[in-house]
């Protein structure tokens, strides 16, 4: 039997709109995908901690406070750090068109901003699993 | 009250017959664009209202007058004809120097009240310097870490002419003890303060975030508040009791209603229990609402929600003061409904739930920015944002008279059906135990989240349209003039601390937070001791500090 694709929904930093992390975690259930989420405040550490944890294949990161230039980042170096090289790594929320392709140099697969539909982050994934 | 069947019975001829013989031949020809229509709330909306809908309505009984039990016409008698709302922009960024002069230019444009936003770290109860703040400073609001910081994004702001919105929960106590040390440094004494701490931790679990406490010390800190101000502070509203962010995480109109009174009633029993006098309390609980689209159903929702608090706090609560039946309320438009796609078509949204807002009788009103949903409102989006407010106020007309839209057949079938549906979903919540014990089930997360998801779902098979993102959509270039919060301001911000820390009386701090320490173990009113704390410039992460050591953290339920 073909294992399903284990994602990480995850919030880092203090931000407390949850309701697109949460959104995408049901609409990937929904589809097949087996969905952890982290729930709110967690360090970069944290997510990558639970993401070599429950060995997952994605790690979907959420952010709408304007820190995702200096969370982002940091969640994509530390998994690094921890030799995990293989696992697609993306994030949404309210970010500035100008910053994705900060974000991308830094390791960020792809950005989700507000309006994507749910269909369009579940065949992104579909289509670029590193495994 | 007497009916008048004569009339009733000859509409309801009229109306079957319009109905199978005009109606049904129309349809035939041209469909109606769906199949049912609804509001958010899954309520049906039928083609036409007429007074048959409205026959079980006994005026005086459940509209009476404005400023009158049950206030379903709003809260003053002469509503906007005696003084427009309080126009009021939510904002904040950065260092308390920039916030500054941010107020003073919405001030000289015309704004009348202020409302400030804390970034993540103060409504945590985090400094800057915190391992937890990094990357977060300064960004979502002002940074605030000692009663410094206060004193300068107040300086030249006279504390006796504006009143002050704050939007802080958790550490809600210690921020207002803050603006008290800066008023009373203005010559100011406490008891001429007017304006509005948040304060509300219960949503802050179901929909926002930013809790540090478990609930029962949570609530043991709001009921001091209540208790301090009620004698110190008589003119502070002492929370804000918010169905904004419950709407804006998903919910309907029906239950942000049924919702935020939900969350009202376990604070109005907390304050019982703990002693307080419902009359003495009561009057300066104020409630925070949302302004959605839909904007019949929007109306509808703020009648019904005075109705139904007056209700509750007469016959649940015995209330005997009409004050502390009124539902006083600020209002922000929806957050939710602004598109990153086309930003300036949120102008246009905006302006409908402005009129949403005000033809509900809304104290107060936030309009949003149309780059909210990219960025920090710049000056210039805020600017529209406040004109769109000044629009309707002075040009529209729709102020000139009380409640313009009650006896409209529809509007009073909506308020009907909202305030029973609301109701009747309170009911539910008292079942399980109350709002602290639904939350803690999950009940109320879980039904907002569904409604999230079902709306989500909705956009996506083209059953709702969203202008500019499922619809009329176009090509776009990437927005360039959005606020940017320059990453110094951390630095600055842990440059402060550091230099407030050296400068201080370090032993006053230390015996004032030991202070603090032995009293939160008491059941004392705490509120004395963390203004003492707060006079002597122990930081906002200090005096938390001392009160997760006493009262522990709050541990989230992952709901999905």
């Amino acid at each position: 039997m073909v294992r399903p694709i284990r994602v990480l929904v995850a919030k880092p930093g203090l931000d407390g709109h949850d309701r697109g992390a949460k959104i995408i975690a049901r609409a990937l259930r929904d589809s097949g995908m087996e969905v952890i989420y982290t729930g709110l405040r967690q360090t970069p550490e944290q997510i990558v901690a639970a993401a070599v944890q429950e060995d997952v294949d994605v790690v979907a990161m959420s952010i709408l406070s304007g820190a995702h230039n200096h969370l982002f980042p940091k969640v994509v170096n530390l998994l690094k750090a921890e030799g995990v090289d293989d696992v697609l790594i993306i994030g949404g929320g309210v970010i500035p068109k100008e910053d994705i392709p900060f974000l991308m140099e830094s390791g960020v697969e792809a950005v989700f901003t507000p309006g994507t539909p749910t269909k369009d982050v579940v065949d992104y994934i579909y289509n670029n699993l590193k495994r | 009250m007497e009916k008048n069947f004569d009339g009733y019975e000859e509409i309801d001829k009229s109306y079957n017959n319009w109905e199978n013989n005009k109606v049904e031949k129309i349809k035939l020809r041209f469909p109606e664009r769906k199949e049912k229509f609804t509001t958010s709330s899954d309520i049906e909306v039928k083609g036409l209202y007429t007074p048959l809908d409205a026959k079980d309505l006994n005026y005086v009984e459940d509209l009476g007058f404005p400023g009158e039990y049950p206030f379903t016409r709003g809260v003053q008698p002469t509503m906007y004809r005696g003084r427009l709302w309080t126009m009021r922009q939510y904002a904040g960024f950065a260092t308390a120097e920039e916030s500054n002069q941010r107020y003073k230019y919405l001030l000289e444009q015309g704004q009348t009240g202020l409302s400030v936003a804390f970034d993540l770290p103060t409504q945590i109860g985090y400094d800057s310097d915190h391992g937890l703040a990094e990357g977060e400073v300064g960004k979502v609001g002002v940074a605030i870490d000692s009663l410094r910081d206060m004193e300068i994004l107040f300086d030249g702001i006279p504390l006796d002419k504006v009143s002050t919105s704050m939007t802080i929960n958790a550490p809600a106590g210690i921020l207002l003890a803050m603006y008290i040390a800066v008023a009373e440094k203005q010559g100011v004494s406490s008891d001429r303060l007017r304006g509005t701490i948040q304060n509300d931790i219960l949503k802050e679990y179901i929909a926002r975030g930013t809790y540090i406490f478990p609930p029962e010390a949570s609530m043991r800190l709001i009921t001091n508040i209540f208790e301090y101000c009620s004698k110190e502070v008589p003119q502070w509203n002492t929370i804000s009791i918010s169905g904004y962010h419950i709407r804006e995480a998903g919910a309907t109109a029906v239950q942000e209603v049924a919702f935020t009174l939900a969350d009202g009633i376990a604070y109005v029993e907390a304050a019982i229990k703990a002693g307080l006098n419902v009359d003495d309390f009561a009057p300066r609980l104020s409630f925070f609402f949302n302004a959605h689209n839909d904007l019949f159903e929007e109306i509808a929702k703020f009648r019904a929600a005075r109705r139904l608090w007056a209700k509750i706090m007469k016959n649940r609560f015995k209330a005997k003061n009409e004050k502390s039946m009124q539902l006083k309320f600020h209002t922000q438009t929806a957050g939710s409904t602004l598109t990153a796609q086309q930003p300036d078509n949120n102008i246009i949204r905006v302006t409908i739930q402005t009129l949403a807002a005000v033809l509900g009788g809304t104290q107060s009103l936030h309009t949003n920015s149309r780059d909210e949903a990219l960025a920090l409102p710049t000056e210039d989006s805020v600017r529209i944002a406040l004109r769109t407010q000044q629009i309707v106020g002075y040009e529209s007309g729709v102020t000139e008279t009380v409640d313009p839209l009650a006896g409209s057949y529809y509007i009073e079938s909506l308020t009907d059906k909202i305030e029973e549906e609301a109701y009747e979903l309170i009911k539910k919540i008292d079942e399980l135990g109350g709002a602290p014990k639904a939350i803690e089930k999950g009940y109320i997360q879980k039904e907002i989240q569904s409604s999230a998801y079902k709306y989500q779902m909705e956009i996506e098979s083209m059953e709702k349209i969203v202008v500019g993102v499922n619809k009329f959509r176009i090509e776009e270039d990437a927005k360039s003039d959005i606020l940017r919060v320059d990453a110094d301001v951390e630095k600055i911000q842990k440059e402060k601390l550091k230099a407030l820390k050296l400068n201080r009386n370090n032993e006053d701090v230390k015996t004032a937070l030991n202070i603090l320490e032995k009293k939160a173990q008491t059941d004392e009113n705490l509120m004395p001791y963390i203004l003492n704390a707060v006079k002597k410039y122990a930081t906002l992460g200090e005096i938390c500090n001392i009160l997760r050591k006493v009262f522990g953290e709050y541990e989230q339920t992952v709901i999905l």
